[in-house]
């Protein structure tokens, strides 16, 4: 006991504020197309999802179906794209930007400052799980936002729905959306929930989140940083200006 | 090498029985392919691992559907073909004889009868009706017995998968579990695509085990093009193998903490397994160290301030570890629940089949990084942890140990990597039509064992993935009967199985 006591205190607290943003040199975040195009195409075929995009000579970047593999930086010879620092990523949809600031006030009236969280899993391959997970380790405490992860869809007000939507989990994707008491929000958490490209398709894959049930929140990634998920839930929580 | 059999149908089991008994850890994978466009029949290939590092056997059984679509099963001679013949099933379409389980396990009740979607004329973008069939787990009757259904979604945040329990009282004396529910039919999508396309499909087969998965791939690829991986490129796959070991061990020590509730040791595992994700960041630009391995070597290099960086981590991480380890080394509260929780025998791992830390903690002294060296692995003496009691507290101990022998072997490979001065990576020449390949790597999980075979035009046929999952899940319905329903989360976390990578 006295051991755990002294561990405990000589680790002292090691929370961090996740906007202090120590990102690695080599971490990939957002692709800025900014520079001059040549229109040769490279990227467009190495792009594993086809997150780039022509439009009007410049190339766009969908973040939501990116995987950050940063194939396209490598072979882009013109210096159109480069690899910047941002993962601060995150885009509202649906209730959330469509019904303008009335409605927004009226669901974060209903559910305060606090959100109970309940995760989804409807074919992820783990490493947005992990990520989660990540999210109540001392480091980031998810909890010191009043933010909490709850065991049942019947405690939530928010889902966080991880993967591509196999056949094998549709039944449970919308027998838990069912199950969450309205007002309810849903975040699409990683390019497989969000743009349901990360695989292509096959006879057990059926699409992206979307398609299924209305997405408020979609969070790029594969899978999104943890501060890449702080940052979007506190989008939610409207603690960003 | 990989000495090849072929054999009718019929001779399967013959041909299987002789190689089974010649190898070191029996069956390591089972699966068929769609050969009919080459040469008109079906094929089920049966791998075995050989008595000497180098050696490897497949059986090649040519099945003609026109005749009839079975073979005869291996399971009464070989308990751990069990799982891979229903897969066969459903998949192929394909019955093995005298299987008397051959039970739905990939395609669940939605799917229709008769489709087989792995079959080359199951076009990959097929519209397929929703069925309602039965989905049958196994159960038990009798005065005072009742069923303990449990997910697939979970209380926490973990992997769809559902569990029937059949308990009497609080104590458990039967566990059936229906999995692949996270099914994508990766396997599938990567048929036709290019060996570069694929590699990013193989890294997300799972998020914990990329590095292994991407490894793997990458020398089924290398052993068909017979491509030589500089050297500095095989010290780096090592270290970000074992980073991935380190970070996945150390989380899960901390997660066990977590699944008797003491939360003491969550909390430390959890913020020492961030430091590492950090430091995988730094070295590989991905939390889970995607995107570092590919065809032919690997992508980035390691150089002065990352190789300081790493050694400053794992100084750190070391004696810190060695500390939360003494916590629960001297806790009699801890010890009591893990000691004697959730036996897996000596010889039900044997005939399982079971890998990696589950198969080392039930006195099967196997490991690929010594027994079957790849990448930079033949350079090292790689010391393997083994114990005898299959219990929880004996997986836990294996992991405390390998983790710190991981420490142990990254710093040996830091010190090589500045000796070594090649490129990082090779061209992968043109690949030959069908041809197969076989790679394999020890994830934290166990081994991970790829097949490939090559199309026309530098294309994948087939690509089957036996992951360290696919091994060990069998062995959990084993572990658990005669435990209380309590101690499950336990002896789940204990044995640390992956959903994504067992379903693909």
């Amino acid at each position: 006991m006295l051991k755990i006591l002294r561990k405990i205190m000589m680790t002292g607290s090691v929370t961090q504020n996740y906007t202090e943003n120590h990102l690695a040199p080599r971490a990939r975040g957002e692709i800025a197309a900014d520079g001059p195009c040549t229109e040769c195409g490279a990227c467009f075929r190495v792009c594993p999802t086809g997150a780039l995009r022509l439009i009007e000579k410049e190339v766009s970047v969908d973040h939501c179906a990116c995987i950050f593999c940063g194939r396209c930086v490598e072979v882009c010879q013109s210096g159109a794209l480069r690899q910047t620092g941002n993962i601060n990523l995150a885009e509202l949809s649906g209730q959330l930007e469509q019904a303008g600031q009335s409605l927004k006030k009226r669901i974060m009236r209903t559910l305060g400052r606090s959100l109970a969280i309940r995760h989804l899993d409807v074919g992820s391959c783990n490493a947005c799980e992990w990520e989660l997970n990540a999210l109540s380790n001392p480091l980031y405490d998810l909890q010191q936002y009043g933010l909490d992860f709850v065991a049942s869809p019947r405690h939530a007000d928010l889902l966080m729905v991880t993967g591509v939507v196999t056949r094998n989990l549709k039944q449970a994707l919308l027998m838990t959306y069912e199950a969450t008491p309205s007002p309810k929000l849903v975040m699409a958490v990683g390019a497989c929930a969000a743009s349901g490209r990360t695989y292509g398709t096959s006879y057990a894959i059926q699409g992206r989140v979307d398609e299924y049930i209305p997405v408020d929140i979609y969070v790029p990634g594969c899978p999104p940083r943890p501060q890449t998920l702080l940052y979007a839930l506190s989008l939610v929580m409207d603690r960003i200006r | 090498m990989i000495k090849n059999y072929t054999v009718s149908a019929k001779n399967l089991r013959a041909a299987a029985n002789a190689c089974y008994s010649k190898s070191k850890h029996g069956l390591l994978a089972m699966f068929a392919n769609d050969e009919r466009q080459i040469h008109g029949k079906f094929a089920i290939y049966c791998l075995f691992d050989g008595r000497n590092p180098e050696e490897m056997l497949s059986v090649k059984a040519l099945v003609d559907d026109q005749e009839a679509p079975e073979y005869p099963s291996l399971t009464p001679i070989i308990p751990a073909a069990a799982w891979f013949e229903r897969e066969i099933h459903d998949l192929f379409g394909l019955t093995a004889l005298e299987n008397k389980d051959l039970r739905p396990l990939v395609l669940h009740e939605n799917w229709p009868q008769g489709l087989y979607p792995m079959r080359k004329d199951f076009a990959v973008e097929a519209v397929v009706p929703e069925a309602h069939k039965d989905f049958p787990l196994a159960h038990a009757h009798g005065e005072g017995v009742f069923e303990v259904p449990v997910g697939p979604i979970h209380a926490g945040i973990i992997e769809p998968g559902h569990f029937r329990f059949s308990q009497a009282g609080e104590t458990t004396f039967r566990l059936d579990a229906k999995l692949f529910f996270t099914h994508r039919g990766i396997e599938k999508i990567v048929e036709g695509q290019t060996i570069e396309q694929a590699l990013f499909s193989a890294e997300r087969i799972c998020g914990a085990c990329s590095v292994s998965h991407a490894l793997s791939f990458c020398q089924t690829v290398e052993s068909i093009s017979k491509a030589i991986v500089p050297e500095r490129a095989n010290v780096i796959r090592v270290i970000v193998a074992e980073l991935e070991r380190l970070y996945n061990h150390i989380g899960d020590v901390g997660n066990l903490c977590a699944g008797l509730g003491f939360s003491v040791g969550t909390s430390h595992g959890a913020r020492l397994k961030e430091h590492l994700m950090r430091l995988n960041d730094a070295v590989t630009g991905n939390r889970f160290l995607r995107g570092m391995i590919i065809p032919g070597g690997v992508r980035y290099d390691l150089s002065g301030g990352l190789i300081e960086e790493i050694y400053k981590t794992l100084k750190r991480t070391e004696s810190d570890f060695r500390e939360v380890v003494g916590l629960l080394e001297e806790n009699d509260q801890f010890l009591d629940r893990v000691n004697t929780t959730g036996i897996l025998p000596f010889q039900a791992a044997k005939e399982l089949g079971v890998v990696g830390v589950a198969a080392r903690a039930s006195g099967v002294d196997y490991d690929l990084r010594r027994d079957k060296p790849y990448s930079g692995y033949a350079w090292i003496t790689c010391n393997v942890p083994f114990y005898r009691s299959g219990d929880v507290a004996a997986r836990l101990w294996v992991r405390v140990d390998e983790t710190l022998e991981s420490i142990r072997i990254v710093r040996q490979m830091l010190e090589r990597i500045v000796l070594t001065q090649t490129d990082l990576a090779v061209e992968i020449p043109p690949l030959e039509p069908y041809k197969a390949g076989i790679g394999w790597s020890e994830s934290a999980r166990g081994g991970n064992i790829h097949w490939l075979m090559t199309g026309k035009d530098n294309t994948i046929y087939r690509y089957f993935v036996r992951s360290a999952s696919y091994a060990n899940w069998p062995a959990l319905p084993v572990a658990v009967p005669g435990n209380i329903i309590p101690d499950f989360p336990l002896i789940n976390k204990s044995f640390e199985l992956c959903y994504a990578c067992l379903d693909r």
